[in-house]
């Protein structure tokens, strides 16, 4: 076998609560220091402890950082799925198992290499107590794969420094167990692997980063003042990470006040209530949720959306429906995002594809909100949200000054003859609006029951259709303010390929790999809803377009094919759905199936 | 009622308040109820000890659900802001409110459907967060505006108008909150102004969750013999089991003790709470007490301040807001800007 200098897929098979995650990370951020482009995948099971769990690490020189599909190595640590795990791997690979105990022999392969290490044995030799043995035993594994792939031992030894400086049992425990791992390689096995890793600069700049904390962190700089959500996976991490930040960043020096309000709500009806209630006083107020919680929301969503009043919905998407697998990804909320609640009713989404971009969005979603006085969605997913992503540095302009959007001032109520909530000024779609407790002259009954411009109710036809044309208005407005779709043209590309969010890198990758076999294609990462003139444009110029998604209904297709006048024969669905990030090899083989038609398009 | 325009009538004897507001700068729109209904007796009522508090229009937040009681914020304060919501979730709007701007003063209306059915989750979470609001539940044990099905606290026995009687047990809102920490819970009868003006007032004062549940007629649907909601029912069957003055703070304190026991309390703005009747063997701070005098006086309506604790921090106290709200808090100190998010990237290499 040839060898390969980071370029290689590497796949850990665990049981979940054993601590296996702490020893991913360790070899993650190992690599990450080392300089070398690197992502984890955790495929991870809604349990506590006891079930199998998977780690992919895939590093690539280039930087793509989608799944690999394709392993190396699988480190084959979980006796109740050896099989599986070792039918996985493609030939020429390795499987790193422990030899405590004998292998079947059903399980032995002839095209892979077994390098067994006793790990269980070596730890039971060495530790006394019995949690430790368990623990211990994922970070010799993790000793064993610093020899094998030439981590480096330096930056290893600093990050155990960073993480357990004060904790010197610890820091010794791991330690040991390291060497455990990684002296059994070096006395019986010829090290490093063929395919390992050195030392390069293509991580300056940039930092490992879950989407949640980015989010969390996103909605602190934005301003947000109050947070109230239930607890839902994949969405947790969004609160505790905002709270850990806010009580960093928002204690008044002074008097030790919290400027924000955190709110554990009862369920995820009183979530939105609590954030419509907060933006309705004036407060940037956000949640975050995934599916279920959506669904729930709905009822207050038309209320909000009615009413005009802003809310920020973080939806960290799942697999649906139903309970469906609450710790595995897909993008299944596009479409009862886009229409939630009943009735008419049309709200903004946006499409973040990357940590990074959920900072940058989590800001913005406030700003639209306000301005438009709607609800607006951050449609992220658990693949962004959960997983480490290298990313780059985030940034913050301090000239940013928060889009509230029209709100009368006491003065400005002082000077009006008479203030009506839904009257906008001629020409525009967006009336202003008043905070409760700034003036009597404000002052108006928000309801959910039908009303006229004058903020009356109302069951009179034409005073009712009066106000609900003019937010449609204000929806397609807001196609003016939203961000814009990242569009890279290549030469000789005759079709289109579109995505949204956390599908990017794996389409970009498939995309290089088009091109290099000849069938160079156009691409549209779109960020949101309303689309843009762009995407209409883009939709036109090309004969047609692959659509990939992670849903099983081609609901951005739907999106697509109700809100813009493509017909619906120029979207060619690419479905991914299983539950899985995606991989630039499901791409490649969805369209293997149309080689006929587009050899026909390239010849 | 034929028309919603209500002329506002002045005139220069009508006495005014602290700041100046005579009780029609309290009012409302004309009410849209059946003529005769508990609920604008209780909107009245309202609208008196708010004049009487002479809380600034403007500086008062009207929350509301759905259904026939929800509708009446719109009956009070022209001048305040008002939030006629979902049905049943008036309580986590109230407390999104709240969270964001501490400074106003919140008053919730409610009724048995919205709050003891569809919204009972939600009531019982305000109690927990004790969050700071005066909460009117006005009970008239049926849906009005579906016409006339039983609701949650209809009685067992109770009927219907169309005659059949009600099999299941009742959930009473009283006994409910006491048995989740609530800090101020009383009862009163919408056909008892010299009753209920002062509870109303203290339970404003009060800081903290204050439940008021206010047996309130429906005069369309549940009005009728057999109805144990109905006025002449109600008028039968209440029993007043402590009455109270309440004397705003800064005034000279005039409550007459009544002959059997006494007692105050001091509220959490300096108001007094002040007893002129309350049984020997009732203490209104007294959880245990409250709840075994309620189970030893069944089928009665038992009314009054029934338990009372300004000792318990309300919701912003537990979470350490600022005394100012949130909302005003400007920018620069919420966002921690570009060279604290500089530094903070060093802990994610």
């Amino acid at each position: 076998m040839r060898s390969r200098i980071n370029d290689f897929a590497i796949k850990l098979a665990n049981v979940n609560g054993t601590g296996s995650a702490s020893a991913n990370s360790l070899i993650m951020q190992a690599i990450f220091r080392m300089g070398v482009p690197v992502s984890g995948k955790n495929l991870f099971p809604s349990n506590i402890q006891g079930l199998p769990t998977w780690y992919e690490i895939r590093v690539n020189p280039k930087g793509y950082t989608a799944r690999a599909l394709d392993y190396d190595l699988m480190v084959a640590m979980n006796a109740q799925t050896y099989a599986r795990d070792i039918k996985e791997v493609r030939t020429g690979s390795y499987v790193l198992y422990d030899s405590s105990w004998p292998l079947d022999d059903d399980l032995h392969r002839d095209d892979v290499t077994f390098i067994g290490v006793p790990l269980a044995r070596l730890c039971n030799e060495n530790f006394k107590e019995s949690r430790e043995r368990i623990l211990m035993k994922n970070i010799a594994t993790a000793g064993a794969l610093i020899e094998l792939l030439n981590i480096d031992a330096d930056v290893v030894s600093q990050l155990l420094e960073e993480k357990y400086g004060k904790k010197k049992g610890m820091r010794e425990s791991n330690v040991k167990a390291l060497k455990l791992g990684g002296d059994y390689i070096r006395e019986n096995y010829a090290f490093p692997l063929p395919f390992h890793l050195e030392k390069m600069n293509g991580n300056e700049d940039k930092i490992l980063i879950d989407g949640n904390t980015a989010t969390a962190l996103g909605c602190i700089y934005g301003g947000a003042t109050v947070a109230a959500w239930y607890p839902i996976t994949p969405a947790t991490s969004v609160m505790d990470n905002f709270k850990a930040f806010a009580d960093k960043y928002r204690k008044d020096p002074e008097t030790g006040a919290s400027n924000y309000m955190f709110l554990q709500a009862e369920d995820e009806l009183a979530a939105i209530g609590m954030v419509i209630g907060a933006s309705w006083n004036g407060a940037r107020a956000f949640t975050s949720t995934a599916g279920p919680g959506v669904s729930l929301m709905n009822e207050l969503l038309g209320l909000a959306y009615y009413a005009e009043i802003p809310a920020v919905i973080i939806d960290v998407q799942r697999v649906g429906p139903s309970t469906g697998m609450p710790t595995r990804t897909q993008q299944g909320d596009i479409l009862i995002c886009a229409y939630a609640s009943h009735g008419d009713t049309k709200h903004i989404l946006l499409f973040p594809s990357s940590p990074a971009e959920c900072f940058e969005m989590a800001p913005k979603c406030f700003d639209l909100s306000e301005r438009f006085q709607t609800p607006v969605f951050l449609l992220s997913d658990l693949d962004i949200g959960m997983n480490d992503w290298v990313t780059p540095k985030l940034k913050w302009d301090d000239a940013y000054v928060p889009d509230r959007g029209k709100v009368l001032t006491a003065e400005q109520l002082e000077k009006m003859n008479k203030f009506f909530r839904y009257l906008p000024e001629e020409g525009t779609a967006i009336p202003a609006r008043t905070l409760p407790g700034v003036h009597s002259k404000g002052a108006f009954f928000t309801r959910g029951s039908g009303h006229n411009k004058f903020g009356g109710y109302t069951e009179v036809p034409d005073e009712y259709q009066e106000v609900m044309d003019r937010l449609l208005l204000k929806h397609k407005e807001a196609a003016l303010y939203v961000p814009a779709p990242v569009i890279e043209k290549r030469a000789g590309a005759k079709i289109g390929m579109i995505t949204i969010g956390g599908c990017d890198p794996a389409v970009r990758e498939a995309l290089d790999i088009l091109e290099e076999m000849g069938r160079p294609m156009d691409y549209m990462r779109i960020k949101a809803f309303p689309f843009t003139a762009e995407v209409e444009v883009f939709l036109a110029d090309h004969d047609y377009c692959y659509v990939v998604e992670q849903n099983r209904d081609a609901q951005l297709c739907s999106l697509l094919t109700l809100e813009t006048p493509v017909p619906k024969d120029k979207i060619r669905p690419i479905l991914v759905y299983s539950g899985f990030p995606l991989s630039a090899k499901n791409v490649l083989d969805a369209i293997a199936v149309n080689v006929e038609e587009l050899n026909a398009i390239y010849s | 009622m034929p028309s919603i325009a209500k002329p506002l009538v002045g005139h220069p004897s009508l006495a005014k308040n602290a700041i100046g507001l005579t009780i029609r700068d309290y009012e409302g729109t004309m009410s849209t109820l059946c003529a005769g209904c508990g609920h604008d007796s209780i909107t009245a009522a309202i609208i008196k000890a708010l004049w009487e508090l002479s809380t600034p229009p403007h500086r008062l937040a009207k929350m509301s659900g759905i259904g026939c009681s929800s509708k009446t914020p719109t009956y009070f304060v022209s001048g305040a802001h008002g939030f006629n919501s979902a049905h049943g979730r008036m309580p986590a709007i109230a407390t999104g409110a709240s969270a964001a701007n501490r400074e106003l003063t919140y008053v919730g209306v409610s009724g048995d459907g919205d709050s003891l059915s569809i919204g009972i989750g939600h009531l019982c979470h305000a109690i927990r967060r004790n969050l700071n609001m005066l909460y009117v539940l006005e009970n008239n044990g049926v849906y009005g505006l579906t016409k006339g099905q039983f609701s949650a606290s209809t009685d067992v026995g109770s009927k219907s108008k169309k005659g059949e009687a009600n099999v299941m047990s009742p959930i009473d809102p009283i006994q409910l909150a006491l048995s989740i920490g609530a800090t101020f819970v009383a009862r009163s009868f919408s056909g008892d102004k010299e009753q209920l003006i002062p509870i109303l007032k203290a339970a404003i004062a009060h800081r903290g969750f204050a439940l008021v549940d206010v047996i309130s007629p429906c005069v369309t649907f549940n009005d009728h013999e057999g109805s144990t909601k109905s006025y002449k029912y109600s008028r039968g069957a209440t029993h007043a089991a402590t009455e109270s003055d309440f004397v705003p703070p800064a005034t000279e304190i005039v409550g007459s003790i009544g002959p059997v026991g006494s007692t105050s309390i001091r509220m959490h703005d300096g108001s007094v709470l002040n007893f002129t009747r309350v049984p020997d063997n009732y203490d209104v701070t007294d959880r245990a007490a409250a709840v075994k005098y309620l189970r030893e006086h069944p089928g009665q309506i038992v009314t009054g301040v029934l338990f009372a604790d300004e000792g318990v921090p309300d919701m912003h106290e537990m979470a350490g807001s600022p005394q100012t709200a949130l909302v005003n808090v400007p920018f620069d100190k919420l966002c921690p800007g570009s060279a604290a998010l500089e530094r903070l990237m060093g802990s994610f290499r």
